[in-house]
């Protein structure tokens, strides 16, 4: 198969419409407008809707139309336009809703700067938006693994009808990388018998709404939402392991950090360190029971979590191990990169202060 | 013994409606509810129902529907007839949702031309929340927060969303109508039904603005109420076509 050179935000507009997206609604905002500018010429090419809309707010609502048509629909943005979305996130989690939202994360808070971050992680794992709801977080590294999980990103979101998050940052949709495009078989998708494209006969009509007035309805409707996200924690759940089997530590990072971390263990490795990396793909469900394996090996000192951000995963990864391994953060903030010595330093400082 | 008063109209449910007595909500479902089934297109039409009193609209009107967030029915109604231009669509939106917090999205669609009806119930207060001062509420008429009446130095004068709208190229087709006697419930309906064939030949947006009633946050008798909208309201909100262009 043929390797083409793809720039990170083309790729993932690409992968979309390869994945039977058929409706893109966007908003302009740097560092994610090669996506709507992509999609603009490609889309009607596919046969598909584009339409740039006054506002994210607009474009978010416009995927609600779209998918509760039935279509496979996605917006994008980034951070300041994410958060203006959440109202209509939560309404989709609401409606019971499937769409793909692209997140290419930026520093915070507020303007804050063009550069990549991901300090967004409480914002897109907790709950979006108002409510007890959440979206599935798919976190690439890569750009070969960015196009593939467009496609489950489409299929998790019909699959359970929910809203899923590709939460990527600046580096991720400005960097070029060769992909090959797999040809993978379409999987079986439940029927999308709800849909409101026209009532099956008097009296029998779709409705399509998040509005449960009674609060006993209300709570019904919750508790059914609760099982199936304790379902995909327990069906979900993905990461990458590298090197991680008899570590004396482990670097939990993900998304760009995650190959800054990578580079950081090999150095640690040259130096006889054991490092391994721990990388969750998804960032909600997040890996917990995969990493307390791991970081419950005997060998295993210290898990050290890295993020562009004052530490946000990190509080995951301290529920994940409740205690029972040091679990050191660090972090850079506001759209700088951590670099690999610095990792490295933060590593002998952790076993440093693991073996005191 | 039993006796019938009241058969749900062509196009609507076989339910009770919970709006107050005297509300117009009611008289515009069942005037959408019997154009569309007139238009044979009860099982291809979409409404989008707004927040506020007409929430449940979809619980009403015998068609499929969307309920949008607060003020985003005209972008939900965006996304449905891109995706399907077959559909008849309509977004039905009270004065709060459109001309307040929905303003930009009513805006735009217009401005692009989307080629869906807007139902725009303007009766001069917020309904469900309890009587608040809306950007429709009359100089000098009392709500729960404008208790001395509107101040125009405070808030300005009332807008005008059909002559606004009408501004906009986009905008193929405007009507405001009343539903206060007999004459102007004919003309209303008429106008619903010009404004859904419009839509289906394409021609652009079409918007039917309802001067309506709220007996109960305006402390009106329900006859009062209908006798204010045609004495009062329709002073500042003239009745009639504002905007018709040819395709």
């Amino acid at each position: 198969m043929n390797k083409e050179l793809w720039k990170g935000n083309e790729l993932i507009a690409e992968a979309a419409i390869r994945a039977g997206c058929r409706a893109y609604f966007g908003y302009p905002i740097t560092p994610q407008n090669e996506i709507p500018e992509y999609m603009s010429w490609r889309m009607p090419e596919a046969g598909g809707v584009f339409v740039q809309a006054e506002s994210e707010i607009a474009a978010i609502n416009m995927v609600y139309g779209a998918s509760a048509m039935g279509v496979r629909a996605m917006t994008s943005s980034s951070s300041p336009g994410i958060s203006l979305k959440q109202e209509g996130i939560s309404y989709l989690v609401g409606a019971e809703l499937p769409a793909v939202i692209v997140n290419m994360m930026r520093g915070g808070p507020g303007l804050g700067s063009i550069q990549p971050s991901q300090s967004d992680y409480f914002q897109a794992t907790r709950s979006p938006g108002h409510g007890d709801g959440h979206m599935i977080v798919l976190a690439p590294c890569r750009l070969q693994e960015a196009a593939d999980l467009m496609a489950d990103a489409f299929d998790l979101a019909d699959q359970y009808r929910m809203p899923v998050m590709i939460l990527a940052d600046g580096m991720i949709g400005q960097m070029m990388e060769a992909v090959t495009w797999s040809e993978r078989p379409a999987k079986p998708m439940p029927p999308k018998d709800w849909a409101a494209t026209g009532r099956e006969g008097p009296g029998k009509t779709h409705f399509i709404t998040s509005l449960r007035l009674g609060a006993s309805d209300n709570e019904l409707f919750n508790n059914r939402l609760q099982q199936r996200y304790r379902l995909i924690e327990r069906e979900e759940p993905r990461h990458e392991a590298v090197d991680c089997e008899g570590a004396d530590i482990l670097l939990c990072a993900f998304g760009t950090t995650a190959r800054i971390a990578l580079s950081a263990a090999r150095k640690l490795r040259e130096e006889g360190i054991k490092a391994g990396l721990f990388r969750p793909i998804t960032l909600w469900p997040f890996p917990e029971v995969a990493l307390r394996a791991l970081a419950s090996q005997p060998s295993v000192r210290a898990v050290l979590t890295v993020e562009m951000s004052a530490g946000q995963m990190v509080q995951d990864v301290r529920l994940a191990l409740v205690g029972s391994r040091p679990t050191p953060f660090f972090g850079r903030t506001g759209g700088m990169i951590p670099e690999a010595g610095q990792i490295v330093e933060q590593v002998h400082l952790a076993l440093k202060e693991a073996q005191a | 013994m039993r006796q019938i008063v009241m058969v749900p109209g062509r196009g609507m449910k076989d339910v009770p409606t919970h709006y107050c007595p005297g509300c117009h909500h009611g008289i515009v479902h069942r005037l959408i509810g019997e154009v569309l089934d007139e238009l044979q297109a009860l099982d291809t039409a979409v409404g989008i129902c707004p927040v506020g009193c007409a929430v449940y609209a979809g619980n009403y009107i015998d068609c499929d529907f969307l309920e949008a967030a607060h003020g985003r029915a005209p972008a939900v109604a965006t996304g449905v007839k891109r995706t399907h231009p077959d559909k008849l669509v309509f977004t039905y939106q009270g004065d709060g949702d459109l001309a307040s917090i929905g303003a930009a999205e009513i805006m735009h669609a217009v401005m692009r031309g989307e080629k869906f009806t807007t139902i725009f119930i303007n009766n001069a207060i917020y309904g469900m929340t309890g009587g608040q001062m809306a950007p429709t509420t009359l100089e000098g008429q009392k709500s729960t927060t404008s208790s001395q009446g509107r101040d125009k130095a405070m808030h300005g004068l009332p807008v005008r969303m059909a002559e606004l709208l009408s501004t906009m190229d986009g905008m193929a087709y405007a009507e405001r109508v009343c539903l206060a006697d007999m004459s102007n419930y004919h003309k209303a309906r008429k106008a619903i039904k010009k404004a859904f064939m419009l839509q289906m030949q394409g021609v652009g947006h079409t918007f039917v603005e309802v001067l309506s009633t709220c007996p109960t946050n305006w402390g009106m008798s329900p006859p009062d109420a209908s006798l204010w909208v045609k004495n009062t309201m329709s002073q500042y909100y003239p009745l009639g076509v504002v905007k018709e262009r040819e395709k």
